[in-house]
């Protein structure tokens, strides 16, 4: 075996340049498949993260300005959700958990414990709120219906607002104390986490009705979210579109106008996503693939060469007693090896990369945590040696049929 | 050693096929020195080949050592010649990035035979051609006559019973060509069937017996 070893590095080493250029084509492949996979990866990671503190099947809908004129009204009417939308939407077929949101003017409130004072989001909702984005309640509880219906001043304060206003204190103390919400006090009922970051963690929910009694809002609504169960994308955008119907009636809006309403269909962009990752993940095994095969290409006319250069030798050797399954088994091992010891250190730089990457690079939108598969490297790993041995095929075979009397013919 | 009946050999030009041996009977007894002269066309290096199980004939009958040879695969006529046979060629076929030492053992490593053995058998053939100080040299540092030595080291490396040699001084100047010549002489009385294939008379000369070769066919054999 130390012997087999022996000529084959030999036979590399013989050439350098030229091996070294050849693995180097291979390994370039492989380098390029790893960390393109792994940067595609950190980039679904980045996406799935931006939506995970939020249901992937909920559909949103904010209010617009109506573009067509209906029933003689005008066109540019401002639309406006109030409390009575809620109740007409509830009750549509495939709407799941329902929600409004009311947003105190700028949408955030100064929030006071005894000397410690600071400007939080305040979202006012309804208590479903708690399944349209992934909040988890830590202690004490979410809002609930009572909490609206007798419009009861409670608050459920993010962890860094608890960590903030009541410094230093466990969980169970805050509950029940009071703190000056703009200027009204509100009981704290429960204390809640969010996946989605330090941002969904710096707010607030109160009653939607305690918040328009304290903020004079009427019974005004700025937002309507629901999710959708386990409905498609088409049964998703079919019940938004009898939702916004449902409303457009109600205030009297054309049932076909375009910008009264927006809505944002987050099931909808989530599929259109994994589409989209999908086909990155296809382009990238297509471009990586067509690399390492450019490099097991390079490998097998490398060896075609070298077969060509070393016909003497070949046409000696059978002389002196090498069958032609040796002679084959030989240069089959030598482009194998090429392409395997090529691809390993393309594989190990590409995994070192991107861990490079990961180390050095902080998450962002576009790249998060990006994972070096090592698993589907070795798999490839598995698919080049095969490639080698394919790519030594062809020279092994015109080595094989090397006639030692030609070759040995002296001129 | 050799027994050869009726031996015929064509090669296919265009498409038609040209014979090279026509009938050729011949025996070589074991331990003999024969030398194969004829001009070139003659057919001598083809007999060679064919001897050498390098190549194979169309018709009549071949024996070697008694065995005939018929059908051979490829990977069992290299065994054959692995085992029986050592070549010497004009031009040495020395693998230029092997040392002396281990361009003789080439053949050994066709035997699965553990490297230690390798090394020892080559160093003593090595000496056998009295180049044991240049095991370790390249062949580009040797001389053609040592080339030449190295070469027939490789060939009674195997301990083979038939050493062919085609023009074996044919690249070597005259002084050198009998030293080599007086080696494989020596080769032969130490029990080699040897068969020579040469065009120089002094050569030939210096073999138990010539045989001149013509258009494919044997004209003379003493």
């Amino acid at each position: 075996m130390s012997d087999l070893l022996r000529e084959l590095v030999e036979d590399v080493v013989r050439h350098p340049l030229r091996s070294t250029l050849t693995a180097l084509s291979v390994a370039w492949g492989t380098f390029m498949l790893v960390v393109l996979l792994g940067l595609g990866t950190g980039l679904q990671n980045s996406v799935r993260w931006q939506f995970r503190d939020d249901a992937t099947n909920s559909i949103w809908i904010y209010d617009g300005e109506t573009s067509l004129p209906y029933q003689g009204h005008r066109v540019g009417r401002e639309v406006q959700f109030v409390e009575a939308d809620i109740g007409r939407v509830e009750s549509l077929p495939g709407v799941e958990h329902l929600t409004g949101r009311f947003y105190p003017p700028g949408r955030r409130a100064l929030l006071k414990v005894g000397d410690r004072a600071s400007a939080y989001g305040v979202r006012s909702v309804h208590p479903d709120h708690v399944y349209l984005e992934n909040t988890l309640v830590v202690a004490g509880r979410f809002l609930n219906p009572l909490d609206l219906s007798d419009k009861r001043k409670v608050v459920v304060l993010g962890r860094e607002v608890a960590d903030f206003l009541f410094r230093g204190q466990r969980d169970e103390q805050v509950l029940g104390q009071w703190v000056d919400l703009a200027g009204t006090p509100f009981r704290v009922v429960g204390l809640f986490e969010d996946e989605g970051g330090d941002g969904e963690v710096s707010i607030v929910y109160i009653p939607i009705t305690t918040a328009r009694t304290v903020f004079r809002g009427g019974d005004r609504v700025h937002q309507i979210m629901f999710t959708v169960g386990d409905a498609s994308v088409e049964e998703a955008n079919q019940i938004a579109s009898v939702v916004t119907r449902q409303v457009a009636q109600s205030h009297q809006i054309h049932p076909d106008d375009p910008t009264a309403f927006r809505v944002r269909n987050y099931l909808e962009q989530f599929q259109q996503l994994q589409g989209v990752f999908l086909m990155l993940e296809l382009f990238t095994w297509v471009v990586g693939i067509g690399t390492v095969l450019a490099g097991v290409v390079g490998v097998g006319n490398i060896m075609l060469v070298s077969v060509q250069e070393r016909t003497a030798e070949i046409g000696l050797r059978k002389a002196l007693g090498a069958t032609p399954g040796r002679i084959v088994a030989g240069v089959v091992r030598e482009a194998v090896l090429l392409t395997a010891v090529a691809g390993y250190t393309g594989v190990v730089a590409g995994v070192a990369a991107v861990e490079a990457i990961r180390t050095w690079v902080p998450d962002n939108d576009y790249l998060r945590n990006p994972e070096p598969e090592v698993g589907v490297a070795l798999v490839a790993m598995g698919l080049l040696v095969l490639a080698g041995a394919v790519a030594g095929f062809v020279p092994a075979w015109r080595a094989a049929t090397v006639d030692p009397i030609t070759a040995l013919r002296d001129a | 050693m050799i027994e050869v009946r009726q031996l015929t050999k064509s090669y296919a030009v265009g498409d038609r096929q040209v014979p090279v041996l026509k009938g050729i009977d011949l025996d070589v007894d074991d331990g003999e020195l024969v030398a194969f002269m004829g001009s070139s066309g003659s057919g001598k290096s083809t007999l060679l080949n064919v001897l050498g199980l390098l190549d194979r004939h169309d018709g009549g009958t071949y024996r070697l050592g008694g065995e005939l040879v018929e059908g051979l695969t490829e990977a069992r006529s290299a065994e054959l010649r692995n085992r029986w046979i050592g070549f010497v060629f004009q031009s040495f076929h020395l693998l230029p990035f092997k040392t002396a030492a281990e361009n003789v053992a080439l053949p050994l490593t066709y035997r699965r035979m553990p490297r230690k053995e390798r090394v020892q058998r080559a160093l003593a053939g090595l000496e056998r051609v009295g180049l044991a100080d240049w095991a370790d040299h390249l062949p580009n540092q040797l001389s053609g006559g040592q080339k030449q030595r190295v070469a027939i080291a490789r060939a009674l490396v195997t301990e083979p019973r038939l050493v062919l040699a085609d023009e074996p001084t044919g690249a070597l100047d005259s002084t050198t060509s009998l030293e080599i010549m007086d080696l494989l002489r020596e080769v032969n009385e130490a029990g080699n069937t040897m068969v020579v294939v040469t065009h120089e008379p002094e050569i030939a000369e210096r073999c138990d017996r010539t045989i001149r070769l013509r258009d494919g066919l044997i004209e003379r054999d003493p």
